[in-house]
């Protein structure tokens, strides 16, 4: 018998400095004023006066201290954060990954804890924390993110509420020194925030809550159905072929980029998604390993099939599982004296004629 | 990154780029804070940034107010300047009109406007409020304003599906796409339901819908935005935040299933979708006959549909790709065995190609 588990409350921003702490807190003083438990288990500062302002009266659960490397680094501590119990517990960035040392690798983790026990999380993060955009914002930003989060932690989360800022705004309060100190902030503005980021990160913030709103719409349909069978609408999607999606791992780096694309589209598309990787791990164990574990930190299912012909195992393993769509990086390219030979893509494209693929380019930037 | 072949635009089109950036040099600049439905407290926050740019020193006032100012906007308004509304009565109604000569006396930097959509009597200066805002703007005063979804007139008829009601009055979405900034003023649904007496507001389902429209809406106008500055800085077309999802059509391709597909993709992921041919002078008669079918079908679904000159098929839909943006190639397998010795077929030559896109091959079914 466990307490029913908290809810999960994520603000979700486009860059540093468009207000989402901000906005967190003014609605942790409007529950604090109506008499809610809340404490802050996180909160990072980063200097800003109006936002520190927005704190006054909220308890702190102090940090703890943890020394690596022979440096003192702060986290929550979640433990204490456990024993306080409060109703609600604010938590801000959610994508942050804890030092080496501490019990959990990622502070999403931390928040689960937390949730599961029962407490409600008022969190903070930006979409580019995102595992299913992390290729997207490269293309755009140049920057490859490295914190990231698993998309289905945030599809979980009860609430997802977009804090807006224009990126002219958001500009402005970089110049007047609102977000960093000066000279970060110029450069800030010379890299990252820059008019032409700053936008295409904003709209993929825009669309991602925008599919977060759908799926809890669709999620709720579905489930309003599963209860009332007799009043189901008679405009229902007509019965299709539920939709499955498998990924060919390999050991290139260019299967990450596989990996998060087939993962998105099979999220958008209500599909279930697989992976496999044909043959010997031996040979390039490791990074075969690391795909595979990638994938199913996403909640892909993952499949070694044994060392044969990788389009005729793909095609059979395929045709066997009722995939309709397989998802494949394109080949490296071969020396022109050996263009006679058919790539691996060209054989599976001619051997599985019945079924879609889907041959994922690198986007490069 | 390959760029897109003659994409230098005309005289013509440069004149007017140049008139157009002119005129918005001396305009005033517009912000819009966008709600998906009232109480979501977007004229709180349009006020506050006025409150907030006065204190910054800026000049400041307010043109326009909304019946039922809440406590905390009047607490924001004991700080600003009021310009009064001109009352006015027409067929039993009362109106409130901004008074434009006050304001074009006062002509302070920024302008608060609250109600965009609102519509003024008849024999008014202008007949809708964001006309008189358009001429705040010309003579270069800024004008920071707010309105709800179901006011911008090419939305009202999905909101009327949403919520079963219509808005009498509204403007055109160009006014709010042309805007310099428009913000989204975002809440979940539960917290509104809170805020407000029941029954005054949609159910949760409903307001779930109406976020989920005004948060595209937004994407939309911000996806034209970025296309406009990076045209303007002459950085190429990229791959963007939209899924833009194009279909090649031929006379045999399995037009149907990639057209449903397409189709589907574009409502999951809210993107476009486009269909493109390659002209061929000689077709045959059979050809042609496929290929019109094939077209009609993709026009009955919502498909943009281009055709393409060009010597080359694969060059012609590379270049048109790239233009275009598209993050989704759908091509048909040609039903016959594609590959000759040593030569590669245009499936090969595509996928060798393609860096900003993906392929997705169809079978080739039984298309007649």
């Amino acid at each position: 018998m466990s307490a029913p588990k908290g809810k999960l409350k994520v603000y979700l921003g486009y860059a540093a400095g468009v207000g989402k702490t901000y906005r967190m807190l003014e609605e942790a003083q409007e529950m604090r004023q109506k008499g809610v438990d809340i404490v802050i288990g996180y909160f990072e500062p980063h200097g800003r006066k109006e936002t520190i302002a927005k704190t006054e009266g909220i308890e702190v659960v102090p940090r703890r201290v943890l020394t690596y490397a022979g440096s003192p680094f702060e986290e929550m501590d979640t433990d204490a954060v456990l024993r306080r119990k409060p109703a609600v517990a604010l938590v801000d960035e959610f994508a942050h990954t804890n030092v080496p040392g501490a019990e959990r690798v990622k502070r999403w983790q931390d928040v689960h804890a937390i949730v599961e026990a029962g407490i409600d999380v008022l969190t903070t993060m930006n979409v580019q924390h995102l595992e299913s955009l992390n290729d997207q914002v490269f293309h755009a930003t140049g920057i490859r993110v490295r914190e990231t989060v698993p998309d289905w932690v945030v599809d979980e989360a009860d609430e997802l509420v977009f804090v807006d800022l224009t990126p002219r705004a958001l500009r402005n309060r970089l110049e007047r020194g609102v977000v960093y100190a000066q000279e970060k902030a110029r450069r800030a503005m010379e890299n990252f925030f820059t008019e032409s980021n700053l936008t295409a990160l904003r709209e993929m913030a825009l669309r991602h809550t925008a599919h977060e709103v759908e799926e809890r719409l669709d999620a709720e349909a579905a489930a309003g159905l599963a209860e009332s069978p007799d009043e189901a609408p008679g405009d229902l999607q007509p019965v299709r072929r539920p939709e499955r999606i498998l990924i060919c791992l390999t050991g290139r780096p260019s299967s990450a980029v596989l990996i998060r694309r087939g993962k998105r589209v099979a999220d958008y598309i209500h599909a279930e998604c697989l992976a496999v990787h044909v043959g010997d791990v031996s040979h390039d164990s490791e990074a075969v390993e690391r795909h595979m574990s990638f994938a199913r930190n996403l909640r892909i299912e993952t499949h070694v099939l044994p060392n044969g012909d990788v389009p005729d195992s793909v095609a059979s393993f395929a045709r066997a599982r009722g995939v309709t769509q397989i998802f494949i990086g394109r080949s490296a390219p071969l020396p022109w004296w050996k263009r006679y030979r058919e790539s691996i893509v060209q054989r599976l494209v001619r051997q599985a004629r019945d079924m879609q693929i889907t041959i994922v380019a690198e986007r490069r930037r | 990154m390959p760029t897109a072949d003659n994409c230098r635009p005309n005289p013509e089109e440069l004149l007017r780029k140049v008139q157009a950036d002119e005129r918005r040099e001396s305009r005033g600049r517009l912000k819009v804070f966008l709600g998906y439905v009232s109480r979501v407290g977007k004229s709180y926050r349009m006020f506050d940034e006025g409150r907030r740019r006065k204190e910054r020193g800026q000049d400041v006032v307010v043109g326009a107010l909304q019946a039922g100012v809440t406590p905390e906007i009047s607490q924001i308004l004991k700080c600003l300047d009021v310009i009064p509304t001109i009352s006015a009565r027409h067929a039993g109604r009362d109106y409130e009109v901004m008074d434009m000569s006050a304001l074009f006396r006062r002509h302070p930097a920024v302008c608060l406007i609250d109600g965009l959509a609102y519509d003024n009597p008849p024999g008014s200066r202008n007949p809708h409020r964001w006309q008189d805002v358009s001429e705040l703007l010309d003579r270069g005063i800024a004008v920071i304003s707010a309105v709800n979804l179901q006011h911008i007139a090419e939305q009202q008829d999905a909101v009327e599906r949403i919520t079963g009601k219509r808005a009498a009055n509204s403007i055109p979405e160009a006014f709010l796409s042309e805007a310099d900034e428009i913000e989204v003023v975002d809440a979940p649904p539960d917290a509104l339901i809170d805020r407000t007496a029941v029954n005054a507001i949609p159910d949760s389902r409903k307001l779930a819908e109406l976020r989920e429209l005004a948060l595209l809406l937004a994407a939309d106008v911000v996806d034209r935005q970025l296309q406009e500055y990076l045209d303007a800085h002459g950085v190429a077309a990229r791959w963007g935040a939209q899924e833009r999802i194009l279909v090649c059509l031929t006379p045999r391709s399995n037009a149907a299933e990639m057209l449903r597909s397409g189709q589907r993709n574009k409502l999951r992921f809210h993107g476009a979708l486009l269909a493109a041919y390659v002209e061929q002078p000689e077709l045959p008669p059979r050809d042609r006959e496929l290929l019109d079918k094939n077209l009609a079908l993709a026009r009955d679904m919502g498909a943009e549909v281009h055709a393409l000159k060009g010597i080359d098929f694969v060059d012609a839909i590379l270049s048109f790709a790239r233009e275009q943006r598209i993050t989704q190639l759908f091509l048909g397998h040609t039903g016959r065995p594609n590959r000759a010795w040593l030569a590669r077929g245009p499936i090969d030559r595509l996928i060798d190609a393609a860096e900003s896109f993906d392929i997705r091959l169809f079978p080739h079914g039984s298309a007649s």
